[in-house]
């Protein structure tokens, strides 16, 4: 892909500053790493690390039918989420095939704002705009309204609070703080197994608020350490652990589906709950050396009977980590299987979540 | 992580991977450039004493946790001794990719071949013009 036709982030700039190694991710030029991954990752383990997440999109729906219509796409109950509160679901097609992973704040009784994957979010939009005509409500794309930062790690609220005003959103919820000078959508989420909060805020205040970040002392951490932190403690990657050939029944995102809503798809994830689904998603950790990749070959009694979907070196476990599908019957921990990595099978045991546990 | 360096006296392989030639056996590992693109390499297996390697082909992996990487051999001959360190502590490749970090020792099978290597400016020129 040409550099050209890449997206950038309200922080590139600070990026470069900072001596970040830029990628192609999802039609945007993304920092992978700064200082180095490992360092970034034990950061966000030990004490803070803040992302630049802004290619995350946003659609906003409103209007006095906003719940209903959110009720039917999500495959959470939509009516439990409070104003001030934050969901997470899948978007199911029919089939219960998955389309995308989402967070979902309500800001207002009669408004909503979802966090859709970069990679995902045209066509997330699309879908949403697409189902509305049945409702009283507006759907509204505004990826351009919004940059994003994850500030997570033990010491991240700590961070947060010296730069912003009020009290910070307890998990799960959200507030509107006065934020380095500007005003960020301050919400209890993330995705690397830390405390923490996510930032929305506004194109032209992010770089005011990273580097106030940063003064504070939260460390610059890229995609590459979000990664393996998440896959550490088993978060989903959209299009490596689930796609729209995939249910949320195997996948093990069954908590997140109130089939009884009604939700498109929720016919199909209710006879996947009822009558069983054929592979399952799990982690599993090399027994000794070697790292799994994505599309390895999970061998078991001398059969091709998986893929690995994510994998990794656990940077905190210092072993080699994945998600692989495989049959129902072996996705139960302990279960003994081999990773075929690139012609050499590796021993792994299948693991329960999340692979890696802070230390109490 | 080590500064960028290409010592003087070393052979390079366009692939980015060094040869110390000393007589009939040399000794094999990746560049500072190599070992600065693939990052913090994770993962190191060595190779069998006693294999054969050709210029040119692949001869180990090397693994940061983003990605694999072949490693090549620069020469041909016969591997004569490994770096366990590096299978231990494959960190030492980003921290002295061309003291510690080296990977293999070679019983070279023509020794000649090290004059189609560049030198430590030849294989500057290279990058800067990559």
């Amino acid at each position: 892909m040409a550099t050209a036709s890449l997206k950038r982030t309200p922080l590139y700039d600070a990026h470069l500053a900072a001596g970040a190694r830029l990628v192609p991710f999802a039609g945007w030029e993304m920092p992978v790493q700064y200082e180095g991954l490992g360092p970034e990752h034990l950061a966000v383990r030990t004490s803070c690390g803040v992302f630049d997440v802004s290619h995350m999109g946003e659609v906003e729906t409103s209007g006095r039918e906003a719940e209903a219509l959110l009720q039917r796409l999500l495959s959470n109950d939509v009516s439990k989420l409070e104003v001030g509160g934050a969901q997470y679901s899948v978007l199911c097609q029919d089939d219960g095939g998955i389309l995308d992973d989402l967070f979902t704040y309500r800001l207002a009784d009669d408004r909503y704002l979802t966090v859709t994957n970069a990679a995902n979010h045209g066509r997330d939009y699309e879908w949403f705009a697409a189902h509305a005509g049945d409702f009283d409500a507006d759907v509204r794309d505004a990826i351009d309204d919004y940059a994003m930062l994850a500030v997570q790690g033990p010491k991240a609220r700590a961070i947060v609070a010296r730069v912003a005003e009020g009290e910070l959103p307890p998990r799960m919820h959200t507030a509107r703080l006065p934020l380095a000078g500007a005003e960020a959508l301050v919400c209890g989420t993330g995705y690397t197994g830390e405390d923490g909060v996510e930032l929305l805020l506004g194109p032209r205040d992010a770089a005011s608020a990273w580097e106030a970040l940063i003064a504070s002392g939260a460390t610059p951490a890229g995609l590459g350490a979000r990664d393996t932190l998440r896959l550490e403690v088993c978060f989903h990657l959209y299009g490596n652990d689930m796609d729209e050939h995939r249910n949320p029944i195997e996948a093990g995102l069954g908590w997140c589906c109130r089939e009884e809503t009604g939700f498109i798809g929720s016919e199909a994830v209710a006879a996947a709950r009822e009558g069983g689904t054929e592979q399952q998603l799990a982690p599993f950790m090399l027994t000794g050396p070697g790292i799994p990749r994505p599309g390895n070959v999970v061998v078991a009694d001398g059969r091709d009977v998986g893929a690995v979907t994510s994998g990794t070196m656990s940077p905190s476990l210092k072993r080699g980590i994945g998600m692989a599908y495989v049959p129902v019957e072996l996705a139960e921990p302990g279960a003994e299987v081999e990773i075929d990595v690139r012609g050499k099978r590796r021993p792994a045991r299948i693991e329960s979540k999340p692979l890696y546990r802070k230390e109490s | 992580m080590a500064e960028e360096s290409y010592p003087d006296g070393l052979r390079y392989h366009a692939e980015h991977d060094w040869a110390r030639v000393e007589d009939a056996e040399a000794t094999f590992g990746i560049t500072w450039y190599a070992q600065d693109a693939l990052g913090e390499v994770v993962f190191y297996e060595p190779p069998d004493v006693g294999s054969e390697v050709s210029k040119g082909q692949a001869y180990a992996e090397v693994e940061s946790v983003k990605a694999v990487s072949d490693v090549y051999a620069p020469l041909s001959g016969e591997i004569v001794a490994v770096n366990e360190g590096v299978g231990e502590r494959p960190e030492l490749i980003n921290e002295d990719p061309y003291g510690e970090g080296w990977l293999v020792r070679i019983k070279l099978s023509d020794p000649a071949e090290s004059d189609e290597l560049m030198d430590a400016a030849a294989y500057r020129k290279l990058l800067e013009d990559s």
